[in-house]
């Protein structure tokens, strides 16, 4: 290697030291690229609370709200649907509800504030599909002549409880999800959000 | 040649190499003269791309990727589409063909791939070939899958629901993940247009980038053939293959052949039964998406079915991770498996005319645990067809795994010196 080819170091550290500084510029560029990914102010304020009035809602009848853009079902439980609950203690994986699926108000055998009214997110927890009503026991639901009423995701079979509770050996892992509410009046509720202390 | 039209093509050689590159690839380029039937669906997959692309440039001169309700209370996206079937002229026909095209495009690059398994089209030198064609079919399977959340209707809808909450399922990452997949916390006009973006211009540019790059491999190495033995090992005194024949006029006078054969079949298709039976489309994505309501049943497009029943094969939990995480794991490394036939496959001869009666039996049980896990992918499960579609899923991944035994043991025959021709 003659004398003119011989490798000029300070010139090399340079030239590492400006495509180092270089490539942190291009990375912090990436920064809002990568922000613009999640999901914007509005989608974020979208999660308002949703005022429910469910007096006109007979035993044994559901109604679905939206809420932050996922189903929320109110249940007015049965004394004979409450009762059912008895029966799926030993079949559900989470009968005392151990896992955060719920607020601490809801963490208790009929997972809900006042025994009578479910209030749950009627997304399964497996992957996303909303579960249709089994309620009807027995035979009737299709669900053989042992089915203490509940729900069934169409996607993947899952099957839950009157109170969301997952039955063991399910693909879905966990309880449905109960979202934060509170009882503005006796038949009025507020999802999205705790009661006050 | 004239001698003015040669000065003009002398002027742009020596700009650029467009005679030279001419030649390589195509007029100078020697294909082995025994290709067969199966050699039609490589041209066919790249006649199907342009047809997607085409038809895809239309589209979107009419489509509205919004999932907000128009003042008939019906998505805009749905609307748009509905729009373009009943009042674009010709729309029903450049929508149809691009539907029906997604359909075909997999049928295509399944027999393409096939025939890289019949005649060891994978091995050595042709790894890189391979790995960039299991990248071709990975980022297809994306182009696809944002493609269907398009025309916003319930299996749109909840597909994308269902496949985006996998990713959930990775520990750690894997809610954040899929929030900013989705950029909303459901499914949502966020998520519309975001795929609408990768489908339109991230992923085809990305998918076209590794076309070229599968063919430019090909044409560096030479391509295989049925009897899977090296061409270029007998040259005359040229250095041309004995057995090959430049790729122009030879073989694309062949294929135009195959693209008449094929069209004739995909017309068929798109004038008579664009639905294609609710295979192609799915006959609940004829309702508007409703976040409040899961159809009684759903189930991915056909050509995702295979890898979805792997998906929803896996029902243990292990090392304290949920099942769920698992099945996607599964789903992944079935895909993946792909690219690593190469170093699986130990035997002494490529193609499956000189392999032994092992491989022929594992390729068999192969493609047939292939089509029932397919077919269990459409159905609602039950415990019967899950515990089919385990044992399916695992022959799947032995056919791979235990390959370098098998496929050492078997009692190959001897590759002819040159290829058989007729």
């Amino acid at each position: 290697m003659s004398v003119d080819q011989k490798m000029d170091s300070g010139r090399r550290t340079l030239l590492l030291a400006t495509s180092a500084a270089g490539g942190v510029a291009a990375v912090a560029t990436a920064v809002p690229f990568v922000a613009s990914l999640t999901p914007s102010e509005r989608a974020k304020a979208a999660g308002a609370p949703v005022e429910v009035d469910v007096g006109k809602l007979a035993p044994g009848e559901m109604m679905t709200v939206e809420w932050r853009g996922k189903p929320v079902w109110i249940l007015r439980r049965t004394s004979e649907m409450l009762a059912s609950l008895d029966k799926t203690e030993d079949k559900v994986s989470d009968p005392a509800s151990d896992k955060p699926m719920q607020p601490d108000y809801a963490k208790n055998k009929h997972r809900s504030i006042n025994p009578e009214y479910l209030v749950a997110v009627g997304i399964c927890t497996h992957l996303g599909c909303s579960p249709s009503e089994k309620f009807k026991m027995g035979a009737e639901s299709g669900m053989g002549a042992d089915w203490p009423g509940g729900f069934l995701c169409p996607c993947h079979g899952s099957i839950f409880d009157l109170a969301g509770r997952v039955f063991s050996s399910m693909p879905a892992p966990d309880n449905l999800e109960i979202p934060p509410h509170h009882y503005l009046a006796d038949t009025t509720i507020l999802v999205g959000e705790d009661g006050k202390a | 040649m004239t001698t003015k039209s040669q000065a003009v093509l002398n002027w742009i050689d020596e700009r650029f190499p467009l005679t030279s590159s001419i030649k390589g690839h195509l007029t100078e380029y020697y294909a082995p003269k025994n290709f067969n039937f199966w050699y039609f669906f490589g041209s066919l997959a790249l006649m199907v791309l342009v047809i997607q692309i085409l038809t895809g440039i239309f589209l979107v001169m009419h489509y509205k990727p919004d999932a907000s309700l128009n003042a008939a209370g019906v998505p805009v996206a749905f609307a748009s589409v509905e729009y373009i079937m009943r009042e674009v002229p010709g729309g029903w026909l450049i929508r149809y063909l691009h539907s029906t095209g997604a359909s075909a495009f997999f049928i295509v690059v399944y027999l393409h791939m096939f025939r890289g398994l019949l005649y060891g089209s994978y091995r050595k030198p042709r790894e890189l070939i391979w790995i960039f064609g299991t990248l071709i079919f990975l980022v297809l399977m994306a182009e696809a899958f944002m493609g269907y959340l398009l025309p916003w209707g319930q299996m749109s809808f909840w597909g994308a629901q269902v496949i985006v909450n996998l990713f959930s399922a990775i520990p750690v990452i894997g809610p954040d993940l899929s929030l900013v997949i989705r950029g909303d916390f459901v499914v949502s006009d966020a998520t519309l247009n975001r795929f609408f973006s990768f489908h339109v211009i991230a992923v085809p540019l990305v998918l076209i980038g590794l076309v070229a790059a599968h063919i430019i491999a090909l044409h560096e190495v030479g391509s295989n053939n049925p009897d899977g033995v090296e061409i270029k090992k007998k040259k005359d005194a040229n250095g041309i293959p004995l057995d090959g024949i430049p790729f122009h006029p030879y073989y694309t006078v062949k294929d135009i052949v195959g693209v008449v054969a094929f069209l004739f079949f995909f017309s068929a298709v798109v004038f008579f039964a664009p639905e294609g039976g609710g295979y192609f489309l799915e006959f609940n994505n004829f309702i508007p998406a409703d976040p409040l309501k899961t159809p009684p049943h759903i189930a991915p497009v056909w050509y995702f079915t295979p890898f979805y029943s792997i998906l929803r094969a896996v029902t243990y939990p292990l090392f304290g991770l949920d099942a769920k995480f698992w099945g996607v794991v599964a789903m992944g490394a079935s895909v993946v498996i792909i690219a690593f036939l190469p170093w699986l496959d130990r035997s002494p001869v490529k193609s499956i005319r000189y392999k032994g009666p092992i491989f022929k039996i594992a390729v068999a049980i192969f493609v047939v645990c292939f089509f029932i896990l397919g077919y269990l992918g459409v159905l609602p499960p039950t415990p019967g067809r899950t515990l089919v579609s385990q044992i399916c899923s695992v022959l799947y991944f032995a056919f791979f795994l235990l390959m370098p035994w098998y496929s050492k043991l078997d009692k190959c025959k001897a590759e002819p010196e040159r290829v058989n021709f007729k």
